[in-house]
């Protein structure tokens, strides 16, 4: 058996390694999440084995239009992005902050019981990585950090996918966030099918990673295997459903705030907020303080909040941000601008997932191409 | 010596209506207990033939005004409440009565009833806000019974009740539903409907119907658009928006459009 002793080294394993590998996660009482069929889409749940990989299925994309296909091979990785992203368990929707019980004297507060389970996340695209970077900064990177973004973070083990295949709406060629895997995983694959062997190229990018992978039968990685590993990434390189024009973007929206642009696509926004909540990077919450009829229990939760609602920007007399337009507005230039100022980066990942679930199919690249397009003019 | 303070009293009044908001109320088994240990039920038909004649200090009003008797009622009813908060899409929008709004009722009566002139009844089926003022409106065909518990519990604190305004879609996609609209292609009214039901349709693959009336903003033009899109006719669209909550602005002005 090939002996795996560096991070950075590459190995190849089969259908059985990768059975076997999350059968080592299982093992380590990892809470195992990957992709799998579920009402029509592939999306993110617990898994146990690899017959719950959605093999021989991918999907076609395009705006508010999402659909599953049946690829005609056994891939089990072959399809683009679902709807969640991994912010789902990371950042979850819902979550207990604490709760307050009346006593004879006062009240007692009860922190909740946060013992969770490791994470193993199996298929993070680099789009996705990028997207939890992103966060990283977000709930990590200042001196105020989210102590339950951290207890989930800090455990999860990764393992990052090269995407075989590029959805109808995946943009992140242009927006230098992928489809190849640069870094921030314990292991990434790369699926190969050539003629009847089925396997995967391995990259290792922990020692936890190297640990895992030891109990796995292996082999070195050839160059053949390396460039057929490589001509998977440039083959979903090349065939991205989407393109973002991500030059000077920050300038670009910032100098063309009263842009008659916006106006348009309000008439089409439903203002429901679908896309912010798909988003693999917006992170806001709305904080609310609960009680019971007895008026002896208290709770204050968190829950996911969208800048698409009015309660979300309601100050004292009202919503500030009044008009749909405005709503629009403040998300997609805050994606794409304001967020280099706030965090030094752009918001915006190209995984593609605010066009295909808006319910009608406002395309975000489209939006920047149009205000683009009537500078030149 | 601590006094013991009066417990609040509550008042159920009934208007055009199925009753089945005021069940909710009932349907609260497991809280039923803890809702009487808080108030006072001082007048509430369904439940009990025990009436206080009030002043009551929070009145829930279900149905809708479809009568000269039901205007002068609901005035009584709002002199005598200190709060008075209105529950279920008939008191809120006028409910599926309200169909009545878009035709002439004077035929519908010729038709159904062997005496039409035994029936005395208004022209229109209007919400509780239309005659007098309302301190909160819960939405929903029925309500949904976890709210209407967190509207109480919130008026007996004195604290907003958390009864967000905005889509259904922000349920489905916190409770991890897969969009019917875009996987299956399915009609849905979640993105321009009030939440508050918890995605219940859409959690079981069907689209939204719409119970909970319109969100905050919703944009009717552009969904009709994508109804059509999808396949659903003209008449179908008016259909869609004229159930529970025809009345209900945006919804009526836009199945108006439609209606051709």
């Amino acid at each position: 058996m090939f002996e795996i002793v560096q991070l950075g080294e590459q190995a190849v394993i089969t259908l059985e390694g990768l059975a076997a590998l999350l059968f080592g996660l299982k093992r380590r009482d990892f809470r195992l999440i990957g992709p799998t069929l579920r009402d029509q889409a592939i999306v993110y749940d617990d898994i146990d084995t690899i017959a719950d990989l959605p093999r021989g299925w991918s999907d076609e994309q395009d705006g508010g239009r999402y659909r599953l296909v049946q690829r005609g091979d056994d891939r089990l990785f072959g399809y683009a992005v679902g709807p969640q992203s991994w912010k789902h368990y990371l950042h979850p929707p819902m979550l207990s902050l604490w709760r307050a019980e009346k006593r004879e004297r006062g009240f007692e507060i009860i922190a909740p019981d946060e013992t969770l389970p490791r994470f193993a996340f199996l298929g993070v695209r680099a789009c996705e990585l990028k997207a939890i970077a992103i966060q990283d900064r977000v709930f990590l990177g200042d001196s105020f950090t989210d102590p339950h973004y951290r207890r989930r973070r800090e455990g999860a083990f990764i393992i990052a996918l090269n995407c075989s295949h590029a959805g109808g709406t995946c943009f992140c060629a242009s927006m230098n966030t992928g489809p190849k895997v640069e870094a921030g995983f314990d292991l990434s694959l790369t699926e190969l099918i050539e003629s009847d062997v089925h396997s995967f190229l391995v990259e290792i990018g922990s020692v936890e990673g190297v640990e895992l992978l030891a109990e796995v039968s292996s082999r070195e990685a050839s160059s053949e295997d390396r460039a057929q590993a490589e001509a998977v990434v440039a083959n979903t390189a090349a065939n991205m459903g989407r393109k973002m024009e991500a030059d000077g973007l920050k300038e670009l929206l910032a100098r063309n705030l009263d842009h008659k642009r916006w106006d348009e696509v309000a008439q089409r926004c439903l203002t429901c907020a679908n896309c912010t909540m798909v988003c693999p990077t917006c992170f806001c919450t709305s904080v609310e303080d609960a009680s019971d009829l007895a008026g002896e229990k208290a709770e204050r939760r968190r829950r996911w909040d969208s800048c698409f609602t009015m309660d979300f920007s309601y100050l004292h007399g009202g919503s500030v941000r009044n008009s749909p337009k405005s709503r629009y507005r403040q998300w997609m230039t805050h994606k794409l601008s304001t967020w280099f100022d706030q965090f030094g980066t752009s918001g915006c990942v190209g995984c593609g997932r605010c066009i295909s679930w808006c319910p009608v199919g406002i395309d975000i690249t489209e939006e920047v191409h149009a205000i683009r397009e009537s500078e030149v003019k | 010596m601590p006094v013991k303070l009066r417990k609040p009293t509550l008042a159920v009044w009934k208007f055009a209506s199925c009753d089945g908001c005021q069940l909710s109320l009932l349907d609260c088994e497991d809280e039923l207990v803890g809702l009487i240990g808080a108030v006072d039920i001082a007048y509430f038909l369904e439940a009990s033939s025990a009436l206080q004649p009030g002043p009551y200090d929070l009145s829930l009003v279900e149905g809708s005004i479809t009568t000269a008797h039901d205007v002068t009622r609901i005035k009584e009813v709002r002199r005598r409440s200190r709060q008075l908060v209105t529950i279920g899409a008939c008191a809120t929008a006028g409910g599926i009565q309200a169909l009545r709004n878009f035709k002439d009722v004077r035929e519908f009566i010729s038709i159904v009833y062997a005496r039409p002139d035994y029936i005395e009844t208004l022209a229109t089926s209007t919400p509780i806000s239309a005659h007098v003022a309302v301190d909160f409106e819960l939405h929903g065909c029925p309500i949904n019974k976890a709210q209407l518990l967190e509207v109480v519990s919130a008026f007996l604190i004195g604290r907003n009740p958390i009864v967000p305004a905005h889509s259904v879609c922000i349920e489905c996609k916190l409770k991890g539903n897969v969009c019917v609209m875009v996987a299956h292609g399915t009609p849905c009214l979640g993105p321009v409907t009030h939440a508050g039901c918890g995605a219940l349709c859409p959690s079981y693959d069907r689209g939204c119907y719409g119970c909970f009336g319109p969100m905050e903003s919703p944009n009717m033009t552009a969904l009709s658009h994508e109804l059509s899109e999808l396949g659903v006719g003209e008449r179908d669209i008016v259909r869609l928006y004229r159930t529970f909550n025809a009345a209900a602005e945006p919804f009526s002005t836009e199945s108006a459009k439609h209606d051709r």
